[in-house]
């Protein structure tokens, strides 16, 4: 795989204005399909979850989900978009092994939702609108698992799996206009504006928004211009960016690629790209060709859909809180700074630690766990927090052992490495491990002596009314017992020790 | 006449995997010019009062619920595959080595 030459971030700002467009796929999360009865489920044994009309047997008829067109206004509302008083499905055609019919059932002319946008908050606080285009509905494809050759890539693969169990799952592809203006925000804007579309439709309740089960997905489009240039660069197309920080990664990439080629002197090509995840690089996938003459015209088999005012009113009537009035309310109800509630929005873990409060936690004790334990965790594993499987029952777990004062905090932070490592529950975790707090007294009061003889002018300075002095003290008991310590039971002694009250 | 050439015609029959002789080419580069044709003369028939219509029928908004109904078994899915595999179906390399 050739490497292709990039610019740093900082050079191709100077010299060219990003311009950005987005199509993010949701799928929405109706027990049927969006043409057959077959269920909707994922993770099943392959093709169990399909029958005659998903397989596209000779004869058979689709027959529209009500639910996935109400989901569909419902999501075109939320971008506040205009809803089509009628509109019609199109047949995309093309032979790929992922469409068994050999088209697409989509929208093409008519889409159901048109005209819409969403006002993008960056994690400064600034407001970015990005205009919506359209969101149409549309049906899934199968999934294809190719192999022999270089395992898993197409290029080279022998032969290739289909399962069709995904075939026919309602979709909404949401399209926006050209977003131009970002600048060097462009690769914020990215990962933020895919996040807020997940944030709607989650909200919504249509959709399971999952992005690592490929819920969303995003085809990024970048091109870059002169500064100053009004007419749009040749762009190109990245599919299938399946996580936030694959968003914002894969714009900033792409337009570092594209920077280098504009300097070089040749013509951007007008293509789709694949991202990996691995090298955070982009290769060449086919070039748009006469492959993308998809023949759209009318699907004879389904007839228009018409939603009358009435209809749209009642489903408006239904939508839930929006996100950022939302995001309001749980600030308030959970006491957070604006400082803190920003931290916990740019970190994506305010759906995390509002299911940990949910689950019994306080609000402090949610931010604590996720913020401080999680998210770095997450970082590491160069995972989104949310991905790294930390349930809420296990937070919640974790912190009622600490507070029985079964273990400290040290050691409830090595459980969830246990819990995260597939150990077992914390329970089990502390009992395999032999986690304890010392709370006998005994060998505590032996620790502090020692601690104080070791230290006698910190002891003086505790006796003379200095507090924050015991730290010393604590630390060094803590070491002694190898952390196995209650550090409050130890202040607690120490003071009793030196006869101060605190 | 409709503007259907040659190459028209090789275009869609390509884009439509179908494959074709030249002497096809020629004859259907013909015969779809009078068939487009044929079709154009309804639109002149049209007058401004006649809508544009894409489905023959004036019916709207034919829903089916959202309730589960059947389904086949993997081994009655893949009863007419030409091969398979692991419950799925096996096709053939998509795309050669690029």
């Amino acid at each position: 795989m050739s490497t292709d030459a990039t610019l740093s971030f900082e050079e191709a700002m100077e010299k060219y204005d990003p311009v950005l467009g987005f199509e993010v796929h949701v799928e929405l999360n109706t027990k049927t399909k969006m043409f057959s009865s077959a269920p909707n489920v994922f993770g099943d044994e392959p093709n169990t979850n399909v029958n005659e009309v998903d397989l596209g047997m000779p004869g058979v008829l689709p027959v529209l989900n009500k639910t996935a067109v109400e989901s569909s206004i419902k999501i075109g509302l939320a971008l506040n978009c205009k809803i089509a008083e009628t509109c019609r499905f199109a047949r995309k055609n093309y032979f790929y092994p992922d469409t068994p019919k050999n088209f697409q059932t989509s929208q093409y002319d008519e889409p159901i939702a048109y005209d819409g946008y969403l006002d993008i908050e960056l994690s400064d606080g600034t407001v970015f609108r990005v205009e919506i285009e359209r969101a149409h509905m549309e049906e899934d494809a199968g999934k294809l698992t190719h192999l022999g050759g270089s395992a898993g890539r197409i290029q080279g693969a022998d032969y290739s799996l289909v399962d069709y169990n995904r075939a026919g799952v309602p979709l909404v592809e949401i399209v926006t206009k050209p977003i131009e203006g970002a600048g060097s925000r462009a690769p914020e804007l990215a990962k933020a504006y895919v996040a807020a579309v997940r944030e709607i439709v989650k909200n919504l309740g249509v959709s399971d928004a999952k992005m690592e089960r490929g819920n969303v997905r995003c085809d990024a489009n970048v091109s870059l211009r002169p500064h100053g240039r009004e007419r749009f660069g040749i762009r190109s197309e990245t599919k299938n960016v399946n996580s936030l920080r694959a968003v914002e990664h894969a714009v900033r990439y792409e337009i570092q690629r594209h920077a280098a080629v504009l300097d070089s002197g040749e013509p951007v090509i007008q293509e789709t790209r694949h991202w990996h995840e691995d090298t955070r690089t982009t290769t060449s996938g086919r070039e748009k060709s006469d492959a993308d003459d998809y023949r759209y015209f009318p699907e004879p088999d389904l007839v228009p859909v018409v939603a009358s005012r009435e209809w749209v009113e009642e489903l408006r009537a239904t939508l839930p809180e929006p996100p950022a009035a939302r995001r309001k309310r749980l600030q308030a109800d959970w006491g957070y700074s604006d400082l803190e509630f920003r931290d916990v929005v740019n970190a994506g873990v305010m759906d995390e630690i509002e299911e940990t409060i949910a689950a019994g936690a306080t609000p402090t004790v949610a931010r604590k766990w996720w913020m401080g334990e999680i998210v770095g965790r997450a970082k590491n594993a160069d995972v989104d927090p949310g991905q790294l499987g930390v349930e809420p029952a296990t937070i919640v777990e974790l912190n009622k052992m600490v507070e029985d004062g079964k273990i400290n905090n040290k050691m409830a932070s090595e459980v969830l490495d246990g819990v995260l490592a597939g150990e077992g529950t914390p329970a089990e975790i502390v009992e395999k491990r032999g986690l304890a707090v010392v709370s006998d007294d005994g060998p505590l009061l032996e620790a502090i002596d020692a601690a104080l003889a070791a230290q006698p002018d910190v002891a003086d300075k505790i006796r003379a009314g200095k507090l924050q002095a015991i730290g010393a003290i604590v630390g060094g008991v803590m070491k002694a017992t190898r952390g196995q310590a209650d550090a409050g039971r130890v202040k607690e002694l120490i003071l009793e020790k030196l006869g101060v009250n605190a | 006449m409709a503007a259907i050439n040659r190459d028209d015609v090789a275009h869609l029959a390509r884009l439509a995997h179908i494959e074709m002789s030249a002497e096809e080419l020629d004859r259907m580069a013909g015969e779809l010019a009078v068939i487009v044709d044929a079709v154009k003369s309804v639109s002149e028939a049209a007058g401004d009062d006649v809508p544009a219509t894409s489905h023959p029928i004036p019916l709207s908004n034919v829903f089916r619920e959202d309730v589960v109904g059947h389904t086949f078994t993997a081994e009655q899915a893949l009863s007419g595959a030409p091969d398979s595999d692991e419950n799925r179906f096996k096709v053939p390399a998509i795309l050669d080595e690029a």
